[in-house]
């Protein structure tokens, strides 16, 4: 018992934190469909579609050719990889969008679609381009902020010692969702379309035109989180590495009650549980149960968040009732 | 009234030869209407007559196939509401357009919202609402959310979201169908207040009583063809009633006495939940007998739906005993209930009552199925079905009906026939009937009434749940108002007038008064 309590402590925080990132940016992104009515379960497919391009853009701009015309781009290569995972990215959106939203295909469909079209063709791509089937080294990586005054804080210490700048990124996604949702115009309008896209209609709004842009700002943040993925830590593309975490962030998007605070804490917790089986496989215990566990997480959420639901339900209209009484 | 808004008052919008075809129906076929200012004009017609589609290409929901549109004497393409908006036309749709979540005053907003900055100016909203209220006099607290008022509260806010987009022509479809007897006579003091200030009202309705107080000119309409327009003072309902079906009809149920017998389905104390585990009804007891007609009324949502439910088994009960024949029911599945005597006509015809992607002779046996001639062993008598349909088919006068087509090709009251007649061909003793006429046309209102009178003569009991007063009122030979979850008030039938039921329906204790 003591040996599995002694698997929590505060050098799990840092790797929470770091693993809890690309979640996060994948879960904001599908949290801005969500609020417009569109599922969309094509977030792991351009996550991974992020993840080869921002490798390959950083791979290519760093590389003899480039470096020997112009130096500075040279410098800037892992940058130019996140702009091409967040093209790439975007772009993949833009397909999901215009079969679905535009031409009306099915959204599960059009997301497995999706989804399928990058497992492939991002090893194709690989093959192709850097002939290997199995991974291939981005030759760089974004850079980390360290933050040393904080060195001797107790806990801010462990977390934010030494965190890709990404994640500083995400914390100002998720507070920009906040607002952007719940204090404007546009926010009003996707919440709208969400609920009653009828309404919405009558009141002057084009739906789909929300609905689309809410895609393509999925479409944009999946390529934030699929950089992190590829140029966060690593510093390079393995073929599927996104390894289903576009859909925990779906699971992350669902646990945080589709907003963007709660969805930042359920990206916390999955983030938790990928730091756990991390720390555990280096235990000797058997690499299939430790595997599972960011899974079984998802798993146990998802189960909470039904139970949530219900609870809700049930004491939610009470409120509705006691107004209800109290009208003359 | 006449005086100030005669003939030659301008006309606001007309309508001219306007067909609309949809696959298999021509909705609408050189129907004509025209709108003067300051009129409330009622549109009237059966189910299917085609008011609603006409109303709809007014406010640009549907783009008709030929015809034209003028306002002000210039033609004007009607292509999306923002456009009929932008021309002045707001629409009030059966089913509200407004947003649970949010407030009153976003919703009223909503599409034309003001900026502070880059954020949404909430503060603005909050008193151009106020404003809005004040001005038409329509009561709404702007910082309320949509699921939180009542159904009167939102039909307001519905309305003022037309007039916050300055529109001067509001069509208001079936606005009364959801709305107490009170709550409709508010509706329409508003409209009146909206009339001195130089707006139109179209009034699509199939009560001829609200047409024959509240409207001007009534235009008719019938199998999407324009009848005529006549001025409401130079009219009568049984003229209106006429023109709607192309012969004359009954409007009053002609029905005897009741001659009850013995109790068929007794309820105890009956409680049972919402699906949210709050207390819906919060015991219920009453009787039906044999050769009676019991009625419920009340405003829904106050615990009829779910008692229905509980006593055709689709529903658990918490609480209570229910007997039907004597024999306790209360466990007992649907099926079993079904069994033992039961028929039900669900609220819901589509979902519950009917199975939309089946055929007729399907949807014709359904719950009966398994049953000689229909069944044998294991297996279904398919032959004997269509020929089973047919007859039903004939006996009910289902127009149009084959016994292989998709349901959904009847009409919503030819529908409800089929429901009637499967419901009745087991001959039953007990009917539950839950707003078996909603949403349908005159004509299958009128059959509906005669056949629940002569089931009723036959010896059934009959219970009838029903929103429209009216029909409780024709057609009950005893009535239970439900309000809260219970049974306030019971009247007996020839002795409650509308103004009684109404106010025991809102849960005034005054009103309450046992007299069965």
């Amino acid at each position: 018992m003591d040996d599995v309590l002694s698997v929590f402590d505060t050098r799990l925080l840092g790797p929470m934190l770091r693993l809890a990132t690309p979640i996060l940016l994948a879960a904001i992104g599908g949290l801005y469909t969500q609020q417009a009515g569109v599922l969309n379960i094509a977030l792991e497919g351009m996550m991974l579609m992020a993840a080869f391009w921002a490798a390959a853009g950083a791979y290519f701009f760093q590389s003899d050719q480039v470096a020997q015309n112009s130096a500075w781009l040279a410098t800037l290569a892992p940058w130019l990889g996140l702009l091409c995972a967040v093209i790439a990215s975007t772009l993949l959106a833009a397909v999901f969008g215009l079969f679905s939203i535009r031409f009306g295909a099915d959204l599960v469909v059009t997301g497995i679609a999706i989804n399928l079209f990058a497992a492939g063709g991002t090893i194709v791509l690989m093959q192709r381009f850097f002939e290997t089937k199995g991974s291939f080294s981005a030759q760089g990586r974004l850079p980390d902020i360290r933050l040393p005054f904080l060195r001797e804080v107790p806990v801010l210490g462990e977390l934010f010692r030494q965190q890709n700048i990404l994640l500083y990124i995400s914390i100002v996604i998720v507070v920009v969702a906040h607002l952007v949702l719940y204090r404007t115009r546009f926010g009003l309008r996707v919440r709208s379309v969400g609920e009653n896209p009828e309404a919405a209609q009558t009141a002057g709004i084009q739906v789909r035109r929300i609905q689309f842009a809410t895609v393509l700002i999925s479409g944009l943040l999946c390529g934030l989180a699929g950089a992190n993925l590829s140029l966060g830590y690593l510093g390079q593309f393995t073929a599927n590495m996104t390894g289903g975490r576009g859909f925990i962030a779906l699971a992350a998007q669902t646990f945080g009650g589709a907003t963007p605070i709660g969805t930042a804490l359920a990206s916390l917790f999955f983030g938790l549980a990928d730091a756990v089986s991390v720390r555990l496989q280096t235990r000797g215990l058997p690499s299939q149960f430790v595997l599972m566990i960011p899974y079984v997480a998802t798993v146990v959420a998802l189960v909470l968040v039904s139970r949530r639901r219900l609870f809700h339900s049930r004491h939610r209209p009470s409120v509705e009732v006691e107004k209800a009484e109290a009208k003359p | 009234m006449e005086e100030q808004h005669g003939a030659d008052a301008a006309p606001v919008v007309v309508m001219r030869g306007i067909t609309k075809e949809f696959p298999g129906v021509i909705a609408n076929q050189d129907a004509q209407f025209d709108l003067r200012e300051g009129e409330v004009h009622a549109l009237v017609g059966e189910n299917g007559a085609g008011k609603s589609t006409l109303m709809k290409i007014l406010f640009g929901l549907y783009t008709p196939d030929a015809g034209s549109i003028t306002m002000g004497g210039s033609t004007v393409r009607i292509d999306s509401p923002q456009t009929a908006i932008d021309l002045g036309i707001g629409m009030v749709h059966q089913h509200f357009m407004l947003i649970p979540s949010l407030t009153v005053a976003e919703n009223i907003s909503l599409g034309m919202e003001q900026k502070r900055g880059p954020f949404y100016d909430l503060d603005a909203a909050i008193e151009h609402a106020r404003q809005l209220s004040t001005t038409y006099g329509l009561r709404v607290d702007p910082s309320a959310r949509i699921r939180d008022i009542s159904v009167g509260e939102r039909q307001r806010v519905e309305i003022l979201k037309s007039l916050a987009r300055g529109v001067r022509v509001l069509i208001l479809d079936e606005p009364t169908a959801v709305l107490t007897p009170q709550e409709a006579d508010e509706l329409f003091q508003v409209l009146r207040g909206l009339l001195r200030q130089g707006m139109s009202v179209v009034l699509i309705t199939h009560k001829l009583r609200e047409v024959m107080n509240n409207s001007d000119r009534v235009t008719v309409m019938r199998a999407g063809k324009y009848v005529g327009t006549v001025d409401t003072a130079a009219t009568s309902t049984e003229e209106l009633a006429r023109m709607m079906v192309g012969r004359d009809i009954l409007l009053r149920v002609e029905k005897g006495d009741a001659q009850p017998g013995a109790v068929v389905l007794q309820a105890m104390s009956v409680t049972t939940e919402h699906d949210q585990g709050l207390p819906a009804v919060r015991g219920v007891s009453f009787e039906v007998r044999a050769g009676e007609i019991y009625g419920i009324a009340g405003v829904e949502g106050n615990g009829q739906s779910e008692l229905l439910e509980a006593l055709t088994g689709l529903r658990k009960t918490s609480g209570g005993s229910i007997l039907l024949n004597g024999v306790h029911i209360e466990r007992a599945s649907a099926r079993r209930r079904r069994e033992l005597g039961m028929a039900h006509i669900p609220e819901d015809r589509l979902v519950y009552g009917s199975s939309e992607s089946s055929s007729i002779a399907d949807n014709a046996v359904i719950g009966y199925h398994y049953h000689p001639p229909l069944a044998r062993r294991l297996w279904l008598a398919t032959s004997r079905r269509a020929r089973w349909a047919l007859d039903l088919i004939r006996r009910f006068d289902i127009r149009g009906a084959r016994p292989e087509a998709p349901i959904g090709s009847l009409s919503g009251g030819n529908i409800q026939k089929l429901i009637l007649a499967r419901e009745m061909s087991r001959e039953p003793n007990l009917l539950v009937a839950a707003q078996p006429t909603r949403g349908v046309d005159i004509g299958a209102i009128e059959f509906f009434h005669r056949k629940l009178v002569e089931y009723r003569d036959a010896g059934a009991a009959i219970l009838l749940v029903s929103a429209e007063l009216s029909e409780v009122l024709a057609l009950a030979d005893r009535i239970g108002v439900m309000f809260d979850g219970r049974i306030v008030a019971e009247f007996a039938g020839e002795e409650a007038t509308e103004q009684d039921l109404g106010l025991a329906m809102l849960g005034v204790s005054d009103a309450r008064r046992a007299s069965a």
